[in-house]
């Protein structure tokens, strides 16, 4: 099995982080994965991306054309990248920050959610990252959350570790959404 | 279970690099390939080695000179606009005999072109770069773990030919993580480094490391010292990876990052019914040439993808079964440029006469 | 009544018996043989590795009876840090023009100092390129006559000949700068004098030293020894004052 996805926003709301974190549990679950954050003068310019492939598998192209999931965090984003999702696929839509408003290309579920809210309702607008891991972990059931957890140790320095606590419940309630 | 780390792949060939018992890294920041020389101000020291940020890449180069004509083993990186001032250096040390880590984390150019990903500097890795007609030992990593494993390599063939070794990445590959599973160095034999400066002892013949050759005859002796020493690579030490080329009617060849777009795109093609395989060459000098001709006395049609406007495939025409057909596609690099799996795939069915 | 040979005079061991390419009165043999004569003083010849540059000095290893590395034109200062970080108990110096240290290779040179890296770095100005013709140097004086500055330096197109010495005694990481000449016995003892400081500020780990000396260059100046000779204290001295300008005594 092969899960890729593509993970757009803009800076400060931890696109690289979740793209890493996401990768990162994957590999202590003993699958193979690959995180490709795409920076440069887009990065600049605000924007953040990042593409993880998940497999069982060697991972052949950690580059995806048409990714089979897209988190998408704000407009921008949704307008540039919803329309890449493969058909069959589905994204998860930041409704607090971006709606979407282009006629739909392929058949894809969609997903939204206000996930700048539901972080704020956590603790902090930051979290908006975690929330979607623990929305995608749940519904692509890809990931536990026990190895999200694993690998918040890992990928968080060392000085931010007192906001794990934080970060787990906002991870517990997103994916609280997709099990209701 | 050995430990499986995550790391970006520019950490990992410096890790490779420290593995192999390197011990002296000179360099100078420039994007993509920061994190190297970031890695090795932090580990060298804590294993007694020296980190020097040089006030140049041609500093740094002419560092790395010094201290492997001490025997050491030493490294420097850089990307395309550094690696372009460290052709003298390059020269240099391939005329004294000298080996050496260069890693190049290649980026767009011409001139300061941008960041993104780029195999536009093949030419310039593979044919000499600097000037003198001389050649490096060139490796293509295509993952994390292979910037790793590369870097212990590239060592090894380095002090034993004595022929400088550049690793040839990009952006990708060095921005990228994965999984990477370190080892230690593999315990090989190599010939004792009795050429190297330490000081000339009482009654000892001196040691002098140099590349000057005026006597009549002696530099073109030099020479062909040096061509037979790059036919003996070829013979020896050419490394590649082949993928499905027993049954393919079209061969996919491509290295380093493009070359994983093309395992997917190979993958995506041979379930949609087409015959295809994927050559990589890994070594990109010595270049996999008999590896070529001998899949195309069957395989008759090729397809070269490069992140360039066409350069390796000029070595692929010049290997290949004389009836082979070649082709290729690519894109010059820059921000947007990245070619997909399902761009190379769409090559592949256009190429791959009649579809399944 | 048998007579004892009491030799006062003796060819410096580190140097080899060996004719040099150099051009009548020319004063890199000179230099060599004081560097050779500091190394004997020591009694590092053995551990000492030598760096040599691109000029007419290159053939370093074909009279120094030590290992050499040559480097590409300029970049001295940086092989030699290489050398000098792998093989830190080791003497090691570069020999460079002044084409080679004072143009080419002056970020490779000023860095080393500013690193303050343990280094004898011998300069040896002769105001032009002599190895690839008399072409105009960075130290070539205001009005004087190359093949590449016909109608003589002209300061307003070329700059003035730059002071390394001084120029380099302003870094932290200096900790000796000296300007000599060898153009009488009396200089000669002098330039033999520091020399053998500029080997002693390395072997005794007080870091980087740096000699520059004033050396003719016949050839290229279109004159004879004895006239070449006469120019050190008629102009280049005037130009390029001898002294030194820093020496710092403590350990780095
Ligand atoms: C990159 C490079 N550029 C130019 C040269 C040609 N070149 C050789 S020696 C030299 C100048 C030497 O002058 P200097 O350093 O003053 O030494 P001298 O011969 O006067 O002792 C030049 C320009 C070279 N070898 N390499
Ligand atoms: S050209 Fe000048 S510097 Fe060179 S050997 Fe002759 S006199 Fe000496
Ligand atoms: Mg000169």
């Amino acid at each position: 099995m092969t899960l890729d996805l593509f993970i757009a926003g803009f800076g400060g709301q931890g696109v690289l982080l979740l793209g890493n974190l996401l990768a990162y549990a994957a590999i202590l679950e003993g699958k193979n994965a690959s995180y490709f954050p795409a920076y440069g003068v887009e990065k600049r310019g605000g924007a953040a991306t990042c593409t993880v492939v998940i497999s069982d598998d060697e991972v052949a192209s950690p580059v995806v054309g048409r990714p089979g999931c897209a988190i998408l965090l704000n407009q921008a984003s949704l307008d540039k990248y919803l329309p890449r999702v493969r058909p069959g696929g589905w994204a998860l839509v930041n409704s607090s920050l971006a709606e979407e408003n282009l006629p739909r290309v392929a058949p894809i579920e969609v997903l939204a959610l206000p996930l700048t809210e539901l972080a704020l309702d956590v603790g902090d607008a930051r979290l908006v990252n975690l929330v979607a891991a623990g929305i995608w972990a749940r519904k692509s059931q890809a990931l536990t959350l026990a190895s999200l957890e694993s690998a918040l140790r890992k990928v968080l320095p060392e000085r931010n570790h007192r906001f794990i606590p934080l970060n787990v419940e906002a991870l517990k309630r997103g994916a609280a959404l997709i099990a209701s | 279970m050995d430990q499986r780390l995550f790391v970006k792949g520019n950490e990992a060939v410096a890790m490779g690099a420290l593995a192999a018992g390197c011990r002296y890294y000179f360099g100078y920041p420039i994007t993509p390939q920061s994190d190297i020389p970031e890695f090795t101000a932090r580990e060298l020291p804590r294993l007694g080695g020296t980190f020097i940020q040089a006030e140049s890449e041609i500093a740094a180069i002419n560092m790395l000179l010094g201290a492997s004509a001490c025997g050491m083993r030493a490294m420097t990186s850089s990307s395309s606009p550094g690696i372009s001032l460290k052709q003298e250096g390059l020269s240099y040390m391939a005329g004294s005999e000298l080996p050496g880590l260069v890693v190049n984390i290649c980026r767009s150019g011409p001139g300061l072109g941008g960041i993104d990903a780029s195999q536009a500097d093949y030419f310039q890795a593979v044919k000499g770069g600097g000037h003198g007609g001389y050649r490096l030992i060139v490796l293509a990593p295509h993952s994390v773990q292979e910037m790793y494993d590369l870097a212990l390599l590239a060592f090894d063939l380095s002090d034993r030919y004595r022929i400088p070794a550049m690793l040839l990445g990009d952006s990708v590959i060095g921005q990228m993580k994965e999984a990477l599973i370190p080892h230690p160095r593999a315990q090989v034999e190599l010939p004792p480094k009795d050429w190297a400066v330490r000081g000339k002892q009482e009654g000892a013949p001196q040691r002098v490391v140099k590349s000057l050759y005026l006597g009549d005859g002696e530099l073109e002796a030099h020479n062909w010292r040096l061509h037979e020493r790059y036919a003996l690579l070829e013979a020896r030490e050419t490394r590649w990876e082949g993928l499905h080329t027993d049954d393919a009617e079209l061969l996919v060849t491509a290295f380093g990052i493009t070359a994983r777009i093309a395992k997917s795109a190979v993958r995506m093609a041979r379930e949609a019914g087409f015959k295809v395989g994927l050559l990589r060459p890994v070594s990109l000098f010595p270049f996999p040439r008999e590896a070529f001709r001998t899949v195309t006395l069957v395989t008759k049609k090729v397809l070269c993808c490069e992140l360039n406007t066409g350069q390796m495939v000029e070595d692929v025409r010049l290997s290949v079964a004389r009836d082979a057909e070649v082709y290729f596609y690519g894109r010059p690099p820059g921000a947007g440029s990245l070619p997909t799996p399902e761009e190379f795939a769409e090559q592949i069915a256009r190429y791959c006469g009649g579809a399944a | 009544m048998s007579q004892v040979e009491i030799p006062v005079f003796t060819a410096p061991r580190s140097l080899k018996p060996v004719v040099t390419h150099f051009c009548p009165g020319c004063q890199h043999g000179t230099v060599h043989r004081l560097v050779a004569e500091a190394l004997d003083h020591f009694a590092v010849q053995e551990r000492t590795i030598g760096v040599a540059s691109v000029g007419c000095s290159v053939f370093l290893y074909e009279y120094f009876a030590i290992d050499v590395v040559e480097s590409p034109h300029g970049r001295a200062p940086a092989v030699a840090t290489g050398v000098k970080r792998a093989l830190p108990d080791r003497v090691v110096f570069t020999y460079q023009g002044d084409g080679d240290l004072a143009a080419i290779g002056t970020s490779e040179i000023i860095h080393a100092a500013n690193r303050g890296e343990a280094l004898t770095v011998i300069f040896v100005n002769n105001t032009t390129y002599g190895m690839t013709g008399g072409q105009m140097a960075p130290t070539t004086l205001a009005g004087q006559q190359t093949s590449t500055s016909p109608y003589g330096r002209d300061p307003a197109n070329d700059g003035s000949p730059i002071r390394m010495a001084e120029l380099l005694a302003q870094l932290d990481g200096t900790r000796f700068s000296a300007r000599v000449a060898v153009d009488s016995p009396r200089h000669v003892i002098q330039a033999g004098r520091v020399i053998r400081e500029a080997f002693a500020t390395q072997i005794q780990a007080r870091g980087f030293a740096f000699v520059e000396v004033l050396a003719t260059c016949p050839t290229n100046w279109g004159m004879n020894p004895v006239q070449a000779n006469q120019r050190i204290a008629a102009e280049l001295i005037p130009c390029f004052p001898l002294g030194t300008f820093k020496k710092i005594e403590s350990q780095s």
